[in-house]
């Protein structure tokens, strides 16, 4: 039960990084994008890829299973995946915003997820990879509680990551204009606002924020191409559950989705832990559609 | 000669068992705009349905009921429409990229029932021996595959010519008033959600349909064709044939099924032993391509929309 | 002769390339001048303010401001063209406290001049100090009104455009409100007001266009036109002659 707590939310923690990227990007510009759990398997990749090249010039930091070469690794995966994001925005997303319906940018993301789900593969083949052949051992808490160092890192980490996120947003002319974009895109350009520059911002901190929930989910997981695939209903579930742009309701939606698949286990066999997250989207859209914190932008219509 | 005459009336027989699916969704995409990310999931339901209903008593397995063919295909029906019902339900008075989400989810969902519940569905094994309609009356597999071909065909014919009945009557003009002018619709007296859900159940009851046929026609059911990679296969088809058309809708479930078997071969034939798995990702690339790109440069599709709804929303 | 302030000529405009909802409107804004424009419900009022400040393309037809021509100005460049607008609705952040939303509209100056000029903006509408750091979704329409032209007002504009400031307020609010614009026109502000009040626009501004169905139908000085017969005539429906 402890151990079942423990692991849920550190899944939670990983769920909720990818969830606030995917709020933010839902909240301001305006669409679910299908393919933006791609970009967490891209980020997981695109660290293991670096370093594949750098290799492991440091040794591991103890009591951790990595050291600087995967920190290092992990900038490169961030500055790669703000760029495959923008990259697809410009080739994909832009050209069909001006002149389609807006379903049609949604469904343009769903194809776009398959094509970068297939370049992973096709570049990395489909068996599970590892940052690091290190056994770690896991520390005793407590009786019936066991946590490896890592996964005490990676709380942490997520624990800055929304801090520093919150401030950005409260405390910035550019956090000010993305909060400002996700109520009124017309507003903000009458103010003054380039709209193309906020929305390009967007793009890197939400791929950011996948990258590093990738490599945190490749550091605690596995490697495979489908994880990104595995976590697209979690990530959606969380950013609904916690209200559409709201990244608070992201981070305790991701949380709440986390324990929930972990918990699932001690009643339902574990095959349908998948599901766990399709059941608590049916109920948020059948009990409260706004999420629990209420959304920045209407959910009902 | 006739290896590949046999070849060709398998290859028709799937290829046309996804039109239906196709139709189905063009219902749902092309005449209504909703997006519907599961259908897979539908057309699993479909064939589980018909194979628990159809297939031997087993003591093992909760299903085997044994019952004819057409009441086994019914029933995969009506289970798919109360999935597209819950689904619908929840969230067809939202947010539009929620059903999207939804089917996601449930597409998911059953394929977690197919791998699992070994009781009700044979878990990864799947059910075998679900009786093929009226096999005996056949002597050779090659003759009663032509039988199934024009069984196939003329369902495909009957579901063309009674969608386009319906996208003609009142019914159909509203459909196509809701998606160009949905306030405008609302204000003469109509609701726009529930007949977005109409239109949405009926889609995926013909995905349940196709799925029926389906099994009925490879005679047993297994989690590894349902794989989500099918959903994109029919939005392929859909997109390449141009939504809003059912001609083209069955153009292009023809088209791109030809496509990915003759992609599938030449991988086969021209890849080494030990790429042949990412020979599989090249296949899926270009499906991905087809929908991407298609998007982009042709929105219309091979055959285009139906000139009537451009015409309205002049 | 200086280049006139804003010169709007012969624009063609609608929000699809199909279906033009301005058929070639055209008129001129002077150095501290206020101008206001009325016409009955659709007339494109709103759409023309909304061309001007580039959020609906012009399809033929130009916009010059000091002899530079402006036509379908990328939005976000409306401050460097020295205009200022207020939109009809949603012309404040609901969902962001005054004080941002002041911040937001002076995002494009220097931090301290951000700074002084939002002290300054508090201090020309006091009513708005008390409210600082709540959402402006508390605000009564009045006060929001009073937001949107303060924060309008921060880049320090040659030209401010209104559309419709005075709807929904209550009749102290709209003497308030249009005493304010008074005030602005004396520091050499010049103004171009969409408004519905007919009576109230005829007897605050300089002159008036009149539009109907995306047309020009009657322009010239406000005190001449407050007695036309005509201009009445068009908002009864039986529509003017051409000019
Ligand atoms: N966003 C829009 N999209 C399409 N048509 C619009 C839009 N806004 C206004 N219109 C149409 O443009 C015409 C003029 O509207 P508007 O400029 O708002 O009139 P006014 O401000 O004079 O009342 C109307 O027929 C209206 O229906
Ligand atoms: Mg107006």
């Amino acid at each position: 039960m402890l151990q079942a707590l423990a692991d849920g939310i550190l899944t939670g923690s990983i769920i909720a990084l990818g969830a606030i990227g995917l709020t933010l990007t839902m909240g301001i510009l305006r669409f679910a994008n299908f393919a933006h759990a791609e970009l967490i398997t891209w980020g997981a990749y695109m660290a293991l890829g670096a370093l594949a090249i750098t290799g492991t010039f440091a040794g591991p930091t103890p009591p951790f299973s990595f050291g600087l070469p995967l920190v290092f690794a992990t900038l490169i995966a961030v500055v790669l995946t703000a760029a495959l994001a923008l990259l697809i925005d410009h080739l994909v997303f832009r050209p069909l915003r001006s002149h389609t319906s807006h379903m049609t940018v949604v469904f343009a993301s769903f194809g776009v997820s398959l094509l970068v789900r297939m370049v992973i593969l096709l570049i990395f083949g489909g068996s599970a990879a590892y940052y690091s052949n290190e056994l770690q051992i896991a520390i005793r808490v407590m009786p019936g509680l066991r946590v490896m160092p890592d996964h005490v890192f990676t709380l942490g980490l997520t624990l800055a990551i929304v801090v520093a996120l919150h401030l950005f947003l409260q405390k910035t002319r550019l956090g000010l204009s993305m909060r400002a974009l996700a109520e009124n895109p017309d507003l903000v350009r009458i103010n003054g606002i380039d709209t193309r520059v906020v929305v390009r911002w967007t793009w890197v901190i939400g791929a950011a924020l996948a990258a590093v929930s990738g490599v945190l989910y490749g550091l605690t997981v596995q490697l495979r191409p489908e994880i990104g695939f595995q976590l697209l209903l979690p990530l959606f579930a969380a950013a609904i559950l916690g209200g559409v742009g709201n990244v608070f309701g992201a981070v305790i939606g991701g949380l709440i989705v986390g324990l929930a698949e972990s918990l699932s286990v001690l009643f339902v066999p574990a095959g349908y832990k998948m599901a766990v997250p399709f059941f608590i989207l049916l109920a948020v859209l059948y009990v409260r559609p706004n999420g629990i914190f209420g959304a920045l932008r209407g959910g009902a219509k | 000669m006739s290896g590949y005459l046999a070849y060709l009336v398998f290859f028709l027989i799937v290829a046309l068992t996804y039109s239906i699916v196709v139709m189905g969704l063009n219902l749902q995409w092309g005449y209504t705009g909703l997006f519907n990310a599961g259908v897979v999931g539908f057309f699993a339901i479909g064939a589980y349905g018909t194979a628990i209903l159809t297939g031997p008593d087993r003591p093992e397995l909760i299903g085997g009921f044994a019952l004819p063919f057409p009441a086994g295909v019914v029933g995969g029906m009506i289970l798919a429409a109360l999935a597209a019902l819950l689904v619908g339900l929840a969230t067809l008075r939202l947010r539009e990229e929620y059903l999207a989400i939804s089917t996601f989810g449930i597409a998911i969902s059953i394929q977690l029932i197919g791998l699992n519940f070994d009781a009700l569905t044979g878990g990864a094994q799947g059910l075998t021996g679900i009786p093929r309609p009226l096999f005996s009356t056949f002597g050779t597999p090659g003759a009663y595959n032509l039988f199934y071909l024009c069984l196939v065909g003329t369902i495909t014919a009957i579901v063309f010519a009674a969608l386009q009945v319906a996208l003609q009557s009142p019914w159909g003009r509203l459909l196509k008033a809701i998606r160009e002018d949905e306030t405008a619709a609302a204000s003469l007296g109509k609701n726009p959600a529930l007949v977005r859900l109409q239109a949405f159940v009926l889609g995926s009851t013909l995905m349940g349909l196709a799925g029926g046929l389906y099994v009925g026609f490879i005679g047993y059911v297994s989690p590894l064709d349902f794989l989500p990679l099918l959903t994109f296969q029919i939005w392929a088809m859909l997109i390449v044939g141009g939504s809003g058309n059912n001609r083209g809708a069955i153009v292009g479930a023809v088209g791109v099924w030809a496509l990915w078997t003759m992609s599938g071969f030449a991988i086969s034939r021209l890849l080494p032993v030990h790429y042949q798995s990412q020979g599989g990702a090249i296949q899926v690339i270009i499906i991905g391509l087809l929908i991407v790109l298609t998007l982009l440069f042709r929105p219309r599709g091979l055959i285009g929309e139906a000139q009537s709804v451009s015409r309205h929303a002049r | 002769m200086s280049p006139l302030l804003l010169e709007v000529r012969d624009v063609i405009a609608g929000y699809r390339p199909d279906l033009p909802i301005l058929h070639g409107v055209s008129l001129h804004v002077g150095t501290a001048e206020m101008v206001t424009v009325i016409g009955p419900n659709g007339a494109g009022k709103s759409t023309l303010v909304k061309a001007i400040a580039g959020l609906v393309p012009i399809s033929a037809g130009s916009v010059a401001v000091e002899g530079t021509e402006v036509t379908n100005l990328l939005t976000h460049k409306l401050a460097t063209a020295s205009i200022a607008y207020v939109p009809q609705t949603a012309n404040v952040f609901t969902s962001l406290t005054i004080d941002e939303n002041l911040k937001l509209g002076a995002s494009t100056l220097s931090k301290a001049d951000a700074g002084r000029r939002i002290a300054k903006a508090y201090e020309d509408f006091p009513a708005l100090t008390q409210y600082r750091g709540q959402k402006a979704k508390v605000l009564s329409g009045g006060q929001r009104q009073m937001l949107a032209v303060a924060r309008a007002l921060l880049t320090e504009p040659r030209l401010l455009m209104l559309d419709e400031p005075s709807a929904g307020l209550s009749p102290l609010m709209v003497s308030e409100v249009f005493s304010r614009l008074k005030t602005l026109i004396a520091t050499g502000v010049s103004i171009l007001m969409v408004e519905q009040n007919v009576k109230a626009a005829l007897a605050i501004s300089d002159r008036t266009y009149v539009l109907a169905e995306g047309r020009n139908r009657i322009d010239g000085d406000s005190a001449k036109l407050a007695g036309d017969t005509e201009v009445a005539a068009i908002y009864l429906g039986a529509g003017g002659r051409k000019r």
